[in-house]
């Protein structure tokens, strides 16, 4: 069985085209506008390139979920930045139909002197939401994070479990159009990877399309049918996931 | 499902940057009030006398400098309101941009996380300080009432006042802050340059002691002099600024603000590699 022949459609949402992320280095740590205009003065001002990403090519169909594996630094949280616009890539095309929505760190922006009602709305707006958005989304987020009674009282007050109660419910009741998730299927108890997989799942049959960067080789290949494989700032292997998981293994083994 | 096929994004083509962060301003005005909320009602929050300190901390100004220098500058009428209105436009300048490089530095971190206008945080600092700055002005009446100073109809004009002195602070900031990003000790150097600037604005001391020979550096090359100037007449003095005194002040504004939303702009993308 192939992957290609289960897809439906193949309808991309993200397609990128040479994408290349460089890094200028200088050669020695700068980091005062005074050192600067000396090393100016004297001609002194080198740079080293460095490449986080090179000459990326990829497609991503909608109602995907897609994975990305590869070792530390092989450049897979910048390719998610380029994705949700964070980094402008120094070189190549970026293309993206719909909105993106990176799962943020649970109660990024959060507030400790406002309440948590306060919070749902500042961090709503901060995900591009308008504030009638969050009205109508008010009372599923109180709803699922089982704060109901805490909602009005400042954040400081919260146990940690409650603030990431909080911040889960608040920045999955959206369904964006494209989901990107870094890593956080392994911060959080098993309690809560199960109630994230299934909101993904959720998600997908949605129309959502998610991008899944992980260590859990298992999350991956429980949730994904392709995958890429990074290493280096490019791509080594894109295809089925489990074929992709395969290499990656064979190839860690031998290293 | 929602609709959002029509939202597509294109790294190959992209409009101006400066418009389209214009645009990102309008489509996130929602954003930029939760963060003035926020930063209001966390300072009103922290404190017994909350919102108060906004309006104590220039009048404690007021009260230390108005002892100090009575003698000196007693020609002037009503001298701690004369302080006050200078000092209250002051502060609402040095905060607001001073605010506007520590607010990149926290929002630094989401902006390496989501996409958000990255004009974002200095356009809520410049709310923020117009809210205190509507606080601090009706301090400023109640002293004048407590001197027995007239209040001139001529008050209407403030919110003029106020719009160019924001404009003007905004454009400085984004200005700074770009800066501050590619080298941290701008911010330090630019927290000196803020004190001498302001002993060498009339603020504390009246305009009709600066000696002849100052007078061509004190008042024509310094910005915040016309913008001082067309801040404190409306309130204080009870008259409205003068064409010419106008006419320099929101040219400065205006070229400040359009200078900072381009340079910030341009140099934006830029910023989550040095984040």
């Amino acid at each position: 069985m192939t992957i290609a022949d289960n897809t439906p459609q193949t309808d991309p949402v993200i397609r990128l085209s040479d994408v290349s992320v460089r890094y200028r280095l200088p050669g020695e740590r700068i980091h005062t506008l005074k050192e600067y205009v000396i090393r100016i003065l004297q001609n002194k001002l080198q740079f080293k390139d460095f490449y986080a990403l090179k000459n990326i090519n990829l497609e991503i169909n909608k109602g995907e979920i897609f994975g990305i594996i590869g070792r530390n630094g092989a450049g897979k949280s910048t390719l998610l930045k380029v994705i949700s616009r964070v980094l402008i890539p120094t070189g190549g095309r970026v293309w993206i139909k719909g909105t993106v929505s990176p799962l943020l760190e649970l109660g990024a922006g959060f507030h400790p002197e406002l309440t948590g009602r306060e919070n749902v709305f500042l961090n709503g707006t901060i995900l591009g939401h308008p504030r009638r958005e969050i009205e109508d989304h008010l009372e599923e987020i109180i709803e699922f994070s089982e704060l109901r009674d805490f909602i009005d009282v400042p954040l400081r007050t919260y146990s940690s479990g409650m603030h990431a109660r909080l911040g889960f419910a608040s920045s999955t009741s959206w369904e964006p159009d494209i989901l990107i998730l870094d890593e956080v299927l392994s911060v959080g108890d098993e309690a809560f990877r199960k109630k994230c997989e299934a909101r993904m799942r959720g998600f997908r049959s949605g129309g959502t399309t998610s991008i899944l960067v992980s260590h859990t080789m298992d999350s991956i290949l429980s949730l994904c049918k392709r995958a890429a494989w990074l290493d280096h700032g490019t791509i080594r292997m894109v295809g089925p996931s489990d074929e992709v998981i395969a290499a990656y293994r064979q190839a860690q083994a031998g290293a | 499902m929602k609709t959002t096929e029509n939202s597509i994004y294109d790294s190959a083509k992209r409009g101006p940057v400066a418009l389209e962060e214009l645009r990102g301003i309008y489509q996130y005005r929602d954003l930029i009030f939760q963060l003035v909320r926020r930063d209001i009602v966390a300072r009103y929050k922290r404190s017994v006398l909350g919102i108060a300190w906004t309006m104590l901390q220039p009048l404690g100004m007021m009260v230390i400098l108005s002892l100090v220098f009575s003698n000196l500058f007693a020609s002037v009428k009503g001298y701690p309101a004369y302080i006050l209105s200078g000092l209250i436009a002051w502060t609402f300048f040095s905060q607001t941009t001073s605010a506007m490089i520590s607010q990149i530095v926290w929002g630094g971190a989401l902006l390496k996380q989501i996409y958000l206008p990255r004009t974002s945080f200095s356009v809520s600092a410049i709310g923020t300080g117009i809210v205190n700055l509507g606080f601090s002005l009706l301090t400023l009446i109640l002293i004048m009432l407590i001197f027995g100073l007239p209040i001139s109809w001529t008050i209407i004009f403030m919110p003029v006042s106020m719009l160019l002195l924001a404009a003007f602070a905004l454009g400085v900031g984004l200005i700074i802050s770009t800066m501050a990003i590619y080298f941290p000790d701008v911010a330090e150097m630019y927290a000196v340059v803020l004190v001498a600037w302001m002993y060498l604005t009339p603020i504390i001391y009246p305009e009709s002691l600066v000696p002849e020979a100052y007078k061509f550096w004190i008042f024509n090359c310094n910005p915040m002099y016309y913008l001082v100037k067309v801040f404190r007449m409306p309130v204080f003095e009870g008259s409205l600024p003068d064409a010419q005194t106008m006419l320099i002040a929101s040219g400065i504004a205006i070229f400040t603000l359009v200078f900072g939303w381009f340079f910030y702009s341009n140099k934006a993308d830029e910023f989550a590699y040095h984040l």
